[in-house]
C-alpha cells in the first residue's frame, strides 16, 4: 500500500478542522493561540505534501516563510497577552470586547 | 513501510490536536502541541523535506511551544480551567456543526470533486536536485528569494520591538482593567477620570 498525496491532504484537513473547532471552543487566549499553531501546520503540510507531488521546492519555500511569520505571530501575540493579563489576571477571550470601548 | 510510518505519524498528530482541544491545563495543551509537531516532523521525513523537518523540531518544538511555557510559568495561569462553562449558549454545538462542515467540505474537494491533487509540474524549482534538500532549499532561498527573506528578517525584527514595547513595564502604577459590565463601570468621560495608563513619562 502505497502513501498517495490524498492521505496528507485529508490528514492535513482534519488537524485543520480540529484547530478550528478548538478556536472557537476554547476560552484561554493561550490555548487559542496553539489552536492557531495547530492550523498553520495543517497548511504547512499540504504545501510539503503539494510540492513533492508536483516536484516542485517551492511548497518548501512557502513553509519555510509561513514558519517566520508564525514565529512571528507567537511572539506579538504572547506579548499582547502578557500585557492584558498583568492588568487582568485570568482575563478571557470574552473579556476583550472590552476593547471595543 | 511508508503507509505504516503515515498511520502513526497520523495517529501521534491527530491525538496531541484532541489533545489542545481538550485539554484543560494550559501546560498539557503545550505538552500535546510538542506531539502533535513531532507528528509533522515525521511526515516531513518521510517525503524528504528533511531540512523542514529539522527546522520544524528546532524552531517550533524548541523555540515557540517553550515561549508558549514561558508564558504560561510567568502568567501563572497554569491551573486547570473549567471546561464546563459555556459562556455562549450553543456555542459548543454550534462550533462542532462548523467543523463537520468544515471536514466534509474539504474531503468533499479532496476525495470527490477531482479524485486527487492536481497541477502543473515544476518547472523553475525541481525537487530532488543534486545537493540535497537543504542545499537545493538554500540556493532557492538566497538566489530567486532573496528579497522575501530580508523582508522576513524585517518583519522578525519588528516583532522583537514590538513584543519589547508590548511587554515593557509602564512607569506609575497599573489600573486594573474594570471587570463585569463595561458599559456599566465606565469612568465618565469628564477628564479628571482618564486613566493615565499607557502614558510614558519621559
Amino acid at each position: 500500500m502505497t502513501v498517495t498525496t490524498t492521505w496528507y491532504l485529508v490528514l492535513a484537513a482534519v488537524l485543520f478542522s480540529t484547530g478550528s473547532v478548538g478556536l472557537l471552543v476554547r476560552r484561554n487566549p493561550l490555548v487559542m493561540v496553539m489552536c492557531v499553531e495547530l492550523m498553520l501546520n495543517a497548511v504547512n503540510l499540504t504545501f510539503v505534501s503539494l510540492g513533492s507531488h508536483l516536484g516542485d521546492l517551492g511548497g518548501q519555500l512557502a513553509v519555510f516563510f509561513v514558519l517566520v511569520v508564525a514565529a512571528t505571530e507567537v511572539v506579538v501575540g504572547l506579548a499582547l497577552i502578557v500585557a492584558i493579563m498583568r492588568r487582568r489576571p485570568g482575563a478571557t477571550a470574552d473579556d476583550l470586547s472590552l476593547l471595543g470601548g | 513501510m511508508d503507509a505504516t510510518v503515515f498511520i502513526i505519524a497520523a495517529v501521534i498528530i491527530m491525538s496531541g490536536a484532541t489533545g489542545v482541544v481538550l485539554s484543560r491545563n494550559p501546560v498539557h495543551a503545550a505538552l500535546f502541541l510538542v506531539e502533535t509537531l513531532f507528528g509533522v516532523a515525521v511526515l516531513f521525513v518521510l517525503q524528504d523535506a528533511t531540512f523542514l523537518a529539522a527546522v520544524q523540531v528546532i524552531v517550533y518544538a524548541g523555540a515557540i511551544v517553550i515561549l508558549f511555557l514561558f508564558v504560561i510559568m510567568l502568567l501563572g495561569v497554569d491551573r486547570a480551567e473549567d471546561l464546563g462553562v459555556e459562556p455562549i449558549a450553543g456555542q459548543r454545538p454550534l462550533a462542532a456543526v462548523a467543523g463537520a462542515s468544515l471536514v466534509g467540505l474539504l474531503l468533499t474537494i479532496f476525495l470527490v470533486a477531482v479524485g486527487a491533487p492536481t497541477g502543473i509540474p515544476a518547472s523553475t524549482t525541481p525537487l530532488g536536485a543534486p545537493g540535497g534538500n537543504t542545499r537545493a532549499l538554500g540556493e532557492a532561498l538566497f538566489t530567486d528569494n532573496v528579497f522575501a527573506v530580508e523582508l522576513t528578517a524585517l518583519l522578525l525584527t519588528v516583532a522583537v520591538v514590538g513584543a519589547v514595547v508590548l511587554s515593557r513595564r509602564t512607569p506609575g502604577s497599573l489600573q486594573p482593567i474594570p471587570a463585569g459590565d463595561p458599559v456599566a463601570d465606565q469612568p465618565d468621560k469628564t477628564g479628571e477620570d482618564v486613566d493615565p495608563v499607557g502614558e510614558v513619562t519621559p
